[in-house]
């Protein structure tokens, strides 16, 4: 009896160990090369702030935190609320989610109409989604660019078609950088959705009809609640990049419609206040990690619900 | 024993020796995007054997801060006029002395003793221009010679007019439109002149790189730097470089040796190899500036040599104006406007 | 095509397939744009200005450009590949078993490169790998090396995993007893069954490696200029139709190799 219980143990033990092995050289590298690193910022926002940039290390200074909320007006001394730095945050906030709800309302149909096409056609559909990732990120916002420039397609079409009679300003504006968050994480939202769908039992569905008359009662109460973990980790994987997105609005914004990515850089770069620049970068960690927990609590949350 | 030991060492002298002289055989140049001419490099790889490999940086802050972090492996840099002081404060980079060259002769005497690098102790000129108002002028056919085209924008203008996103080339403009003097810590000055800008930005479309928008018109109007301006020109006729009589900032980018470099004596060679004219002129085709290099021009290419931004009008010269490093309080001020107008 | 011979098709939910075509040309116009305007006889992105192949040309003969694609290149297959061996050894030891203590600090780790803004990590990485540049007084590919494998693995680790979850363990129960070695099991019977989601891993991390600006940017040493970064450099300057002629030129190896990949796997 106790050999059994003695042999399970050290089973246990040496399965434990070929487990950390295995998982070790992957763990160690984002250890070293993308958590170790952060520890960093966490050090440089409570120094003071260096003559050209930089840090002035060992100099322990608050400057950096206080200066994410108010600031020192530079002509009177006072001190006024950075208000520039909390629009700058609710700009991204927003942007974010509204980049997230318009992938999820053009994400979830395709990755349905995909995931319900014969599996033949299904993979080449699949295939048809993915090609556009082997065009570098970058080149495809500098041709969106091109297709907002104000002698491009798009203003071109619409006054060829009657419906504007001089171009239109669409490039450097909120919309334009929305739109270049919706094209870039797009792909990150059909692939999750489709990956649970395809796992997802279609005779639900049919037996759903007895059940629910209509397709859109079908959809609500059948699709939607099987599929909802594709859905989380759809909106999760566009949330997260868009509200640090640097790329998209740098291109598209044109330098005047920041989100908290370029805010970040600026202050690492031309702004020269790095405390003020590592203080900023946790605030957006935290910021998606408080997105995050309300993402796992929300879904776990109603699928007890479900199951109880 | 002894000799054994001698033979060893000659060795592994020898190993150390023929693997240095194979490391010799290259250079790495720390340059701004696109600024590079590659004719210029295949000719010094002709001529001495030594091959350069570029890497790009898009302002002077980031490759700042890249090679003051440490380690980053180049052999040399090419900062602004106003960048220099910083750098070789900081211990950046090496004293190579390109005054005791011998093609130093060839340096144009007005680039010898500049307040950034007096002597040339340190860089040598790479390319210079200025900083003003590139307008369409078929869209607006006032005076362009004028800051007022981007900060108290004509209503032809308004809303189509993109300011390059550089600290000091737009304070500088702005602090000499209001009637300042560079590195002035006047706060009431001051004050107007962040007044005036943000009032100003309400009219601007953008605050980015690129002359390429005059080409589409999706501006009409840019603070920009004159060879890009001259490039614009090549394709739409009708656009045209003002020189503001308020004032403007002058640029020069030079090339200097890091301290930490690889390959200082490569570098050296390089630094030599284009401040002889026929090599200056090569950059100039390439990246439409004016180099520092007497007897350059005839290498040029016609369109450059004849180009009205290239060459500043005689009654313009005296309203340009350098950048110079200021003191840190006031350095800090301007920082502080900089990063509202940014915001 | 079956579906459609039901009178009235079940699983159909309107308007679902127009999101879908719209969503495909969507994704594929700006794509359509780049290679158009790789062909514009003047120096454009957005107004055409007549045909002509001068940006090819130019392109092809650009040092530059072609060592920065090639590097490119490099970098994510050698990152592509080691993120990968990481991520299915990591989802082997992860997945299919009972929770344990841990588990969960080590799954949020694997994540962990996925919630860093981009930005962030590409500051204190710079910071770090300065220090150890310094100090080693080496700066070579290593850096770009590691900190793409660390961005890729979580990539890389989600098919691989979503793979694992589906397979039936039965057959593995067999093959432990049938092969007294588990390396053996593991080559003869796993692996195989495994295949897709490592090639869908490998693939997914290495066109995020392939993309990747920023990180790459901050980190990168003397000529460790990828295609992003040299395009990065060239905002400052003109953008002009040579980086879409480099990448058009890219885009086809590109679109035959997936092609190629998806055929053999729908073989399997």
């Amino acid at each position: 009896m106790s050999s059994i219980a003695e042999m399970a143990a050290t089973r246990r033990t040496a399965e434990g160990r070929r487990r950390w092995l295995l998982k070790a050289p992957a763990l160690a590298t984002i250890v070293i090369a993308s958590v170790g690193p952060l520890a960093v910022m966490l050090v440089y926002s409570v120094m003071a702030k260096g003559a050209f940039g930089g840090v002035a290390l060992g100099h322990f200074s608050l400057d950096g935190w206080t200066n994410v909320f108010v600031e020192r007006d530079p002509f009177d001394d006072t001190l006024v609320l950075a208000d520039a730095n909390l629009i700058i945050f609710w700009r991204s906030i927003k942007l974010a989610l509204v980049a997230t709800l318009a992938t999820l309302l053009i994400g979830f149909p395709t990755a349905y109409y995909i995931a319900t096409r014969p599996e033949q056609v299904r993979s080449q559909w699949m295939l048809l989604i993915t090609i556009p990732f082997w065009t570098n990120l970058l080149i495809r916002t500098f041709a969106i660019m091109g297709l907002l420039s104000n002698q491009g397609p798009v203003n071109n079409i619409l006054i060829w078609a009657g419906l504007i009679d001089k171009p239109m300003q669409m490039l450097f504006t909120d919309g334009a950088v929305l739109l270049g968050l919706v094209y870039v994480y797009l792909p990150l939202m059909v692939l999750p959705i489709y990956a649970s769908l395809e796992r997802m039992d279609f005779n639900l569905v049919e037996a759903g009809y007895d059940l629910y008359a209509t397709r859109s009662k079908v959809l609500w109460h059948i699709v939607i609640p099987s599929c909802k973990p594709g859905l989380i980790a759809g909106s999760i994987l566009v949330f997260i990049p868009a509200i640090g997105a640097y790329v998209t609005p740098r291109v598209l914004g044109g330098g005047k419609n920041m989100m908290m990515g370029n805010l970040i850089e600026l202050q690492f770069g031309q702004g020269r206040n790095w405390p003020l620049g590592a203080a900023l970068s946790i605030c957006l960690l935290v910021i998606v990690t408080v997105a995050l927990i309300i993402y796992i609590r929300g879904s776990s949350g109603k699928e007890n619900a479900h199951g109880g | 024993m002894r000799s054994i030991l001698t033979a060893l060492t000659s060795a592994m002298l020898l190993a150390a020796a023929s693997s240095a002289a194979l490391a010799e055989e290259e250079l790495s140049l720390y340059n701004w995007g696109n600024y590079t001419s590659p004719e210029l490099l295949e000719k010094f790889k002709k001529e001495t054997g030594i091959k350069v490999t570029v890497t790009d940086y898009d302002s002077n802050d980031t490759a700042l801060s890249k090679v003051r972090a440490g380690g980053s492996g180049f052999d040399m840099v090419v900062p602004s006029a106003n960048f220099v002081p910083i750098w070789i404060k900081e211990g950046l980079l090496l004293e190579s002395r390109p005054d005791q060259m011998p093609n130093f002769k060839n340096v144009d005497e007005r680039w010898v003793n500049v307040s950034w690098d007096p002597g040339r102790h340190y860089s040598v000129p790479w390319q210079w221009g200025m900083t003003g108002p590139v307008v369409a002028t078929s869209v607006y056919k006032g005076d362009i010679n004028t800051s007022a085209i981007w900060l108290d924008p004509p209503q032809e203008l308004k809303g189509k007019i993109n300011v390059v996103p550089e600290k000091n080339d737009v304070l500088y403009a702005a602090i000499r439109y209001v009637g300042g003097t560079w590195c002035t810590g006047d706060k009431a000055l001051l004050k107007k002149v962040r007044d005036k800008l943000l009032e100003a930005k309400k009219s601007w479309v953008s605050m980015d790189y690129g002359i390429e928008k005059m080409d589409s018109r999706d501006t009409l109007a840019q603070l920009y730097y004159n060879g890009a301006a001259f490039r614009a020109r090549q394709v739409n006729a009708d656009i045209k470089l003002g020189f503001p009589k308020e004032g403007y900032s002058l640029f020069m980018d030079s090339v200097a040796i890091l301290a930490d470099a690889p390959h200082p004596d490569n570098a050296k060679k390089f630094l030599n190899f284009i401040m002889a004219p026929e090599n200056a002129a090569l950059i100039s085709n390439f990246a439409t500036y004016a180099n520092g290099i007497k007897g350059s021009t005839q290498f040029m290419r016609d369109d450059i040599k004849a180009a009205p931004e290239l060459n500043i009008p005689a009654e313009y010269i005296a309203a340009g104006g350098w950048q110079e490093v200021c003191p840190a309080e006031v350095d800090e001020l301007y920082t502080r406007i900089w990063t509202d107008l940014m915001k | 095509m079956a579906a459609s011979q039901h009178a009235f098709d079940l699983k159909a939910q309107p308007g679902f397939s127009i999101i879908a075509r719209l969503a495909i040309v969507a994704l594929y116009l700006p794509i359509l744009i780049l290679v158009v305007f790789a062909f514009n006889a003047t120096s454009s992105l957005g107004v055409w200005g007549g045909f002509s192949f001068d940006w090819f040309v130019k392109a092809w003969h650009n040092d530059l450009i072609i060592n920065a694609a090639l590097f490119s290149l490099f970098l994510a297959t050698v990152a592509g590949v080691l993120a990968t061996v990481m991520a299915t050894m990591a989802a082997i030891a992860m997945t299919r078993t009972d929770a344990y203590r841990g588990q969960l600090v080590s799954y949020a780790l694997i994540n962990q490169p996925l919630i860093v803004p981009e930005i962030v990590t590409a500051i204190s990485l710079l910071i770090v790998f300065a220090a150890v540049k310094s100090a080693t007084g080496y700066s070579g590919t290593g850096y770009l090396v590691l900190a793409h494998t660390a961005f890729c693995i979580p990539f890389a680790y989600l098919p691989i995993r979503a793979r694992l979850e589906g397979m039936d363990l039965t057959l593995e129960t067999a093959a432990a007893d049938l092969y007294a070695d588990p390396w053996k099991a593991f080559l003869h019977v796993t692996l195989p069954r495994l295949a897709p989601g490592i090639v869908a891993g490998f693939m997914l991390a290495f066109v995020i490696s392939l993309d990747d600006v920023v990180i790459t940017d901050l980190v990168k040493s003397g000529g460790q200029e990828t295609l992003p970064t040299y395009m990065l450099g060239q905002i400052r300057r003109d953008m002009t139709p040579e980086v879409n002629a480099a990448a058009t030129m890219l885009l086809v190896p590109s679109i035959l190799l997936v092609t190629a990949v998806h055929l053999i796997n729908r073989k399997k």
